[in-house]
């Protein structure tokens, strides 16, 4: 049995827009999508910024009821048995907040062991197991408003395993964290892992969930657009090229028109100070260069390279469709 | 009993989480000695030292109540602008467990308002404080603190949908002196203004405080707290749930 199940997933919000006139706006935030986690898998959730991976979790915790559609967590409804089903996951968010800046680590872990029914007695020793496990031993007294982001990032972690859980939903984990504090995040996340627990993670770092997934499923516009390993994913975009090109002020029509070159399957610009690259994936059964310089005739052009494609190209490729 | 855990360490987290702002610690322990200050010298005339005692204790009941007025009622939108409101309301247990004791842990630094003005009133104006019923008179402080606190969860939960609802609080903090006898006795209000008296916490946690010094029904006003702590929170579960459910239709849980 799945221990992550969502059926046909879907929710909208509803909004308004203007101001003296309101309107009434339904979006479409996440839209019927399905997928399944076994138990010890790490599971990715790849996606840009409001593709719909946060709304997703928080459907699969609890936090948000869905419009449509059906999710169960270790057998339990989400929308029926919400208790049940809070008792068995831990839900760790990435960012500054959702801590008690002026306690210290060890009573805002404390009060968070008494509300997930942490008893009396276990309380002490499973807080320093946390403690010792995120690297906070010694730490535990200062007040949480003296952390830097990284510190503050793994008692996020220690809060969320607390109590022991055995789903652990982790939501842009290591967001905003320098490179060396990302890395010891990405090393507790395996750890967690390979102690047994199943892991559901949303990132929109790539190279974060080749590290670390078994499977990736890319959510864009509230859709799956591929699912698979990462050596799967990357599959899709073998036998492809990527051509990037540095330019000067190509606007949005000039890149219209390269995305209907053909051959070409994805264009992106990426700002570099005061130059654009242009990556341009192809499929590789064409020879494009010519034509895209022929339509970038009229701006100036800097360097041109091909190069094979990455696993990030496979992401922008799905992302892009 | 994992029910009462949960509630008082919630209220330890909190009253901590209160005591470490010192802005609520230097306003409520400061605003009700100037309060008292001024009902001194506007009572001295009179030159009754029960009626000094009654001014001191009034302003104490009013710095409570305005803890309770402008901080338990924007509780939840504290937590949401913390980002801490969707993982307690996240955890396995009921959300008032959560709620309750944090709106008492508001009203309760309300203690250093008490304490404050009594000492002040003691040190400074010479203000006596005869204890006619000691036992009772030490029930009515947390009784008066709870209930207040139970009435400020009540009222953030009716206030729950404003975004503002802490400047609403604070809007009803002098009609609740008024209504309540914190600063003379409601005898001299109009008639049709004591069923609003009777209704309020603060009335009844005033009397208890001033009839446990004084001598006079102090059990009953000690059961009227009670009473009304029970209605108050009945008041606020019953909306409570309504919140939650709606909040995990419309998505605003976390909106600040």
């Amino acid at each position: 049995m799945a221990v992550i199940e969502a059926i046909k997933l879907r929710r909208t919000y509803r909004t308004t827009t203007g101001v003296l006139r309101r309107k009434p706006l339904e979006v479409e935030a996440v839209r019927g999508i399905s997928f399944s986690v076994e138990r010890g898998e790490l599971f990715g959730l790849l996606g840009p910024n409001g593709a719909g991976k946060t709304t997703t979790i928080k459907m699969l915790i609890t936090l948000l009821l869905p419009t449509s559609g059906e999710a169960r967590v270790l057998g339990h409804d989400v929308v029926d048995d919400a208790r049940e089903v809070r008792k068995r996951i831990g839900y760790v968010f990435g960012g500054d907040r959702g801590l008690y800046e002026r306690l210290s680590a060890y009573d805002n872990l404390r009060y968070f062991a008494e509300l997930y029914g942490v008893s009396g007695r276990e309380q002490r020793t499973r807080i320093d197991e946390v403690l010792e496990l995120v690297g906070l031993k010694g730490r535990e007294h200062e007040r949480v408003e003296g952390y830097s982001r990284g510190m503050r990032q793994r008692l996020h972690i220690a809060r969320g395993i607390l109590h022991d859980p055995e789903v652990v939903f982790l939501d842009e984990p290591t967001i905003g964290v320098d490179p060396v504090g990302a890395r010891d995040l990405r090393r507790m996340i395996s750890d967690l892992v390979a102690g047994g627990k199943t892991v559901l993670l949303t990132t929109h770092y790539m190279f974060e969930a080749d590290a670390l997934c078994d499977r990736i499923a890319v959510i864009s516009r509230g859709e799956i657009v591929g699912a698979g390993s990462p050596a799967e994913l990357k599959g899709r975009v073998q036998g492809g090229h990527v051509t990037e090109i540095e330019v000067f002020g190509v606007d949005d029509p000039t890149v219209d028109r390269l995305r209907g070159i053909a051959g070409v399957t994805a264009v992106t610009i990426e700002e570099r100070e005061q130059k654009q690259v242009l990556v341009v994936q192809t499929s590789g059964e064409h020879e494009v260069t010519a034509a895209l310089l022929a339509q970038l005739d009229g701006f100036e052009v800097g360097r041109v390279a091909s190069r094979e494609p990455t696993l990030e190209d496979a992401y922008v490729a799905l992302v892009d469709e | 009993m994992s029910s009462l855990r949960v509630l008082w360490a919630g209220w330890v987290t909190h009253f901590k989480i209160v005591s470490r702002s010192p802005f609520a610690i230097g306003v409520g322990a400061t605003w009700p000695i100037v309060n008292a200050t001024l009902a001194y010298f506007m009572y001295q005339a009179g030159g009754s030292p029960q009626t000094l005692l009654y001014a001191s204790l009034g302003s104490a009941v009013a710095g409570i109540w305005s803890m309770a007025a402008l901080d338990a009622s924007g509780a939840i939108q504290r937590q949401r602008f913390w980002g801490t409101l969707e993982l307690l309301v996240a955890a396995p247990v009921k959300f008032a467990l959560v709620l309750l004791p944090m709106t008492i842990a508001i009203a309760s630094v309300g203690i250093y308002c008490l304490a404050t003005t009594l000492v002040w009133g003691r040190l400074v104006y010479g203000i006596p404080l005869p204890l006619e019923h000691p036992l009772a008179f030490v029930l009515a402080v947390p009784a008066t603190l709870v209930s207040v606190g139970v009435l400020g969860f009540a009222l953030c939960m009716l206030l729950v949908r404003f975004r503002a609802a802490s400047h609403i609080g604070n809007s009803l903090e002098y009609p609740v002196w008024l209504a309540s006898g914190l600063l003379f006795p409601i005898a001299v209000l109009p008639a049709w203004t004591h069923p609003i008296s009777w209704s309020l916490a603060t009335t009844w946690g005033m009397r208890a405080l001033l009839h446990g010094s004084l001598g006079g029904p102090v059990w009953l006003d000690l059961g009227m707290c009670a009473l009304l702590t029970v209605v108050y929170g009945a008041i606020g579960v019953a909306i409570l749930d309504r919140f939650l459910d709606a909040a995990r239709r419309s998505a605003t849980l976390s909106l600040t």
